[in-house]
């Protein structure tokens, strides 16, 4: 008999029992730690009110549909606008902090690639109400217990502040347009087009330099310790976020000065995971202090998410590596 | 690839953009004289160096398959959804995105006056077609693989959309240039995890470069 073909949707597809099984390990590796930093999980629904979601500020919406009375729904583009109208509407007068966990799909309009589809599996959590630095570095501490848990030995994390450049260029004094035009080019990555628009406001020659160089800056410890003037204050959130992380955390941590994440709600701290396995990041965070006010519940808050597919091509890749190296060396010449 | 010890893997462009960026490589101590040696074979272990289209750069780039590539600013303009750094503009290769029709009165602004819409041909769909939108016209863009002057010689379009370094080709065919997109020239990119996982040696290479 001829089997019949079904397609599926454009960056959808199956998993099948045996990548079911690791994929099962890495999700209980990481509820495992969420639960035991006290992340309580919960699950909100994948389809929101369109407007809900805009209000957050996060992904455009890539999939809508209208409901029967004509309302327009749309699936969740991450996780933590929707937990932000979870705090705000069911938690209106608890005690802060609250912390909680999600492992949840969400639905994203990206062109589909490995460890990119368009919906997604993501682990992360949401600390709210404990605000800079003590919530961030906490953040960042359950996040390296996680990646530990799942077993990769190689990650990095960046650390940046998406308020940084921001500060440093209101301190020289450069007025709103051209600002968000350097913005643009930063977030695009583009350093060419930033010395670019550098150039055509014609500032004095250091602080063309300071505001082409500062961005670029990336390493340890030292970053934090070398600049002055407005730099120096610039970089105050961050130096206070590193001073409260465990050894073993900061020595996971790059400083990246020039970091900044896409999303639009992100307000100081942000965060993106690297492995060497992989060309992309398997996920991020940061700190969104003014979300759940758009919400109605003026709390300070931060989280993560991770990419369960990218941890999982990451994991397969250290290990091909740790195989190529123990073989390697078991055929040196004699 | 594996590259060599602490060193980059780098994507090289084959076509108008080799000869020159070699040059570059050679100028900051990258030995290349067996790329330059050898027309056929793509990968260079020994000095972490593989050779490919233009245009597949950023592929390999975005996904970590190399640390760092050069290629042109077209290429990058016609993939805007890459997620790749640009690092450094390299000054050479320098040639222009332009729009060109045939010699005499525009025949692109008659179509859009009496029909609403110009067709265009070329082989940067998402240039051209980002390009009209911006500028608020109408045109229907038809891609083309092969000699793009050819499109507007036989009526197929109006117009083309193309890359030219001295417009010899469109001369020879009868076209004029009517507008100029951008100037376009050799790019280094660099992978978003290399450029923080290798961050130091990424720095050495942008610092040489800049000495050369």
């Amino acid at each position: 008999m001829r089997p019949q073909i079904h397609p599926i949707p454009s960056g959808t597809r199956d998993v099948l029992p045996d990548e079911m099984r690791e994929l099962r390990d890495i999700t209980e590796a990481i509820r495992a730690v969420f639960e035991l930093d006290g992340y309580g999980e919960v699950w909100t629904p994948a389809l929101e009110y369109e407007d809900v979601l805009g209000r957050g500020g996060g992904a455009p919406p890539a999939y809508r549909v209208f409901d029967d009375h004509g309302e327009v729904l749309a699936l969740r583009t991450d996780m933590t606008v929707p937990i932000a109208r979870l705090v705000a509407t069911r938690y209106p007068t608890a005690e802060p902090p609250l912390r909680f966990c999600y492992f949840a799909h969400a639905y994203r309009g990206v062109r589909p690639h490995r460890g990119q589809m368009r919906e997604f599996l993501q682990a992360g959590i949401e600390l709210v109400g404990a605000s800079a630095p003590a919530g961030t570095a906490e953040a960042l501490s359950v996040l390296c217990h996680a990646l530990d848990a799942v077993g990769l030995r190689e990650y990095r994390i960046g650390l940046g502040d998406a308020s940084l450049y921001p500060t440093l260029l209101r301190s020289l004094g450069i007025p709103p347009v051209p600002r968000e035009a350097l913005m643009d080019a930063l977030v695009a990555r583009d350093f060419v087009a930033l010395e670019r628009e550098l150039q055509r406001l014609a500032l004095d020659d250091a602080d063309a330099q300071l505001l082409l160089r500062v961005p670029q800056i990336r390493g340890g410890a030292e970053v934090l310790a070398g600049p002055e003037g407005p730099v120096a204050d610039a970089v105050a959130g961050l130096r206070g976020v590193y001073e409260l992380l465990a050894p073993e955390v900061a020595e996971r941590v790059i400083l990246d000065l020039g970091l900044v994440r896409q999303m639009g709600y992100y307000t100081g701290a942000v965060f993106d995971v690297y492995d060497p396995a992989l060309g992309a990041p398997l996920g991020g965070g940061g700190r969104y202090d003014e979300l759940l006010g758009r919400f109605g519940r003026s709390l300070p808050a931060v989280g993560f998410a991770l990419t369960i597919d990218r941890l999982h091509i990451a994991l397969t890749g250290e290990e091909r590596g740790r195989l190529q190296a123990t073989s390697s060396g078991d055929g040196a010449p004699s | 690839m594996s590259p060599p010890a602490n060193a980059l893997t780098i994507a090289v462009p084959r076509g108008a953009l080799l000869k020159s960026t070699l040059d570059r490589l050679d100028a900051i101590g990258i030995d290349t004289s067996e790329v330059r040696a050898n027309d056929r074979k793509l990968l260079f272990a020994d000095i972490g160096v593989v050779t490919m289209r233009p245009s597949d750069v950023p592929t390999y780039v975005e996904a970590g398959a190399v640390d760092v590539g050069i290629t042109g600013k077209d290429v990058l303009t016609e993939q805007p959804e890459r997620e790749v750094y640009e690092l450094m503009d390299l000054g050479y290769g320098a040639c222009r995105m332009i729009l060109a029709t045939i010699d005499g009165p525009d025949p692109s602004v008659e179509a859009l006056r009496r029909l609403g819409v110009m067709r265009v041909a070329t082989k940067y769909h998402k240039t051209a077609t980002a390009y009209f939108e911006r500028t608020g016209r109408q045109a229907e863009i038809v891609e083309v693989k092969g000699s793009v002057e050819l499109a507007p010689l036989t009526g197929l379009v109006e117009a083309i959309v193309d890359l030219t370094a001295t417009g010899t080709t469109l001369a020879e065919n009868n076209l004029v240039i009517r507008e100029e997109l951008f100037t376009s020239t050799a790019r280094l990119i660099a992978n978003p995890v290399a450029h923080k996982l290798k961050a130091a040696a990424i720095d050495a290479m942008l610092e040489k470069l800049r000495a050369a």
